[in-house]
């Protein structure tokens, strides 16, 4: 086959990956964003257990490497699951739940399990950049607030929060790029995301074998991707450059 | 009858003794000078007025109110929040760095306060067009005052350290406090931006507001304040009116602290 035969195959393939590669980036965004946030504030808390266990979760997510935690995700609890005798859970409820906890099969499984790993693992990075955010703030906005007379909601919302969407907005930007490509770490648990669609071509996929271009040629979307974000954030952050 | 009254107020940060047994009071209209050098306690003090700090022994009475009584445990729940609230309104503050809001404009410095208090009144909804003008000409009248009719559109990076510092002045006014403290308002500024700081702080002495300025500016807070405290250690050293102690002082103390003034 011709490589101009094979282009529009290959191209078509690429999309449904890339489609699910950025399914999980939004995913992860949408997951991760908020829950950083409650991260950071639980780890700026009164409480002290809350705060040593958000600082060991984060050590434990940023200390290791996310395809590892990937496969634990994914594996981990079948694996768990399958030690656990049908008669042993009969008799245990905490039993019986752990062997109940596992992924559904196909796709939608391996989605959900990625989406999992991905959320906690990217939560963990921007809990760090929003109390770096958070706590950056002078110490004399808070003061100036509290003798208007306003409340600890109203100094957080109509004072903090803008300066501190500005000045966490190029780290997050950052880790947002970074998502993009790391996404495709994915593919270790067989995510058919866009890696892994032009990796399907060297073993035969849609009547093409050996051809390694399409491998190559996946760097193009996250080159484009990236590309589009760049553009938008440096936007965004533009907008922001109003005050100091 | 006394605006304020502070009595035996006593305040320790760990092991650390900062404000011992202080006592004042002030009269409607009067302008209260608090010099002495750093470390002394002066901002302590006026933190503690302003509900910044907690004392842990004493009394602040605003007219006949018992703001604080620091004897009776009121401490962090939900009512006493906003009791704080309420009676922070009495002060005003405006802090040796300004701490304006970066992200607003001058007049929006001025009247976002305001706005949010208004916002919690019961009949906002029906008048809020209404209330929002009012708010604003308030807003941009206390600006004039300030000399910055042509500065409210300004955010404060746009502003010179004396501008910056007279919007505080106007942010600090807008809720109308009973007493107004400055925090040595002209420390973070240039020396040939300290006059205009200081211009201002002079005219609204002369509209008798109640003020406390903890200052290092000897000639102002002589020429300014119709009474003086001076600071030394934690203790109100010496106290009185500011031509008699500026001219002969009686403590020991004092006197070492004005001659190195002089020296300069």
């Amino acid at each position: 086959m011709s490589f101009a035969q094979q282009f529009p195959i290959v191209f078509n393939a690429l999309n449904v990956g890339f489609l699910q590669t950025l399914k999980l980036f939004f995913v992860t965004l949408l997951g991760a964003l908020p829950l950083g946030l409650l991260l950071a504030l639980g780890e700026m808390s009164r409480d002290k257990i809350l705060r040593a266990l958000i600082k060991v979760l984060v050590w434990i997510i940023r200390g290791s490497p996310l395809m590892i935690q990937l496969l634990i995700v994914y594996y981990g609890p079948g694996l768990l699951a399958s030690r656990i005798t049908a008669e042993a859970a009969a008799n245990n409820a905490f039993l019986a739940f752990i062997r109940s906890c596992r992924w559904s099969g196909g796709e939608s499984g391996r989605f959900a399990a990625a989406s999992f790993a991905f959320i906690i693992n990217y939560a963990c990075y921007f809990c760090e950049i929003f109390r770096g955010g958070i706590q950056g703030i002078p110490v004399g906005q808070e003061e100036a607030g509290l003798v208007l007379g306003m409340t600890g909601r109203q100094i957080f919302f109509k004072v903090k929060l803008l300066q501190m969407v500005k000045a966490i907005l190029p780290p997050i930007s950052n880790e947002i790029i970074t998502l993009v490509k790391d996404t495709s770490l994915a593919r270790i648990i067989v995510l058919e995301e866009v890696i892994w669609a032009g990796q399907a071509f060297l073993k035969g996929s849609h009547g093409i074998s050996g051809a390694i271009w399409p491998l190559f040629f996946t760097a193009v979307y996250y080159l484009v991707a990236n590309g589009l974000l760049t553009v938008g954030l440096a936007k965004l952050e533009k907008k922001l450059s109003y005050f100091r | 009858m006394p605006i304020l009254q502070v009595e035996n107020i006593r305040k320790s940060f760990g092991q650390t003794l900062v404000l011992d047994d202080i006592s004042f009071s002030m009269e409607p209209g009067e302008a209260l000078s608090i010099i002495g050098s750093s470390g002394s306690g002066k901002t302590t003090l006026l933190r503690c007025l302003n509900f910044l700090e907690r004392p842990d022994e004493g009394i602040i009475r605003v007219r006949d109110e018992v703001l604080l009584d620091a004897g009776k445990a009121n401490k962090s729940d939900k009512a006493s929040n906003q009791e704080i609230r309420r009676k922070r309104l009495h002060f005003g503050l405006v802090f040796q760095s300004f701490n304006l809001f970066p992200q607003y404009t001058a007049l929006q410095n001025v009247t976002l306060a305001e706005e949010l208090l208004a916002k919690e009144a019961p009949d906002w909804k029906e008048n809020k067009t209404e209330k929002l003008k009012r708010i604003r000409e308030h807003g941009m009248e206390l600006l004039s005052e300030m000399g910055l009719s042509n500065r409210m559109d300004n955010y404060p990076h746009q502003l010179s350290g004396g501008q910056c510092q007279r919007v505080a002045i106007a942010r600090a006014l807008a809720l109308r406090p009973d007493i107004l403290c400055f925090d040595e308002p002209t420390s973070a500024l240039d020396p040939e931006l300290t006059g205009e700081v200081l211009r201002v702080i002079r005219g609204l002495a002369e509209r008798s507001t109640t003020m406390i300025i903890v200052t290092h500016e000897m000639g102002f807070a002589r020429d300014v304040a119709d009474q003086v405290i001076f600071m030394d250690e934690g203790c109100i050293c010496e106290q009185g009116d500011p031509r008699e102690v500026f001219a002969h002082p009686k403590q020991e103390r004092t006197k070492q602290f004005l001659a190195r003034y002089h020296e300069n």
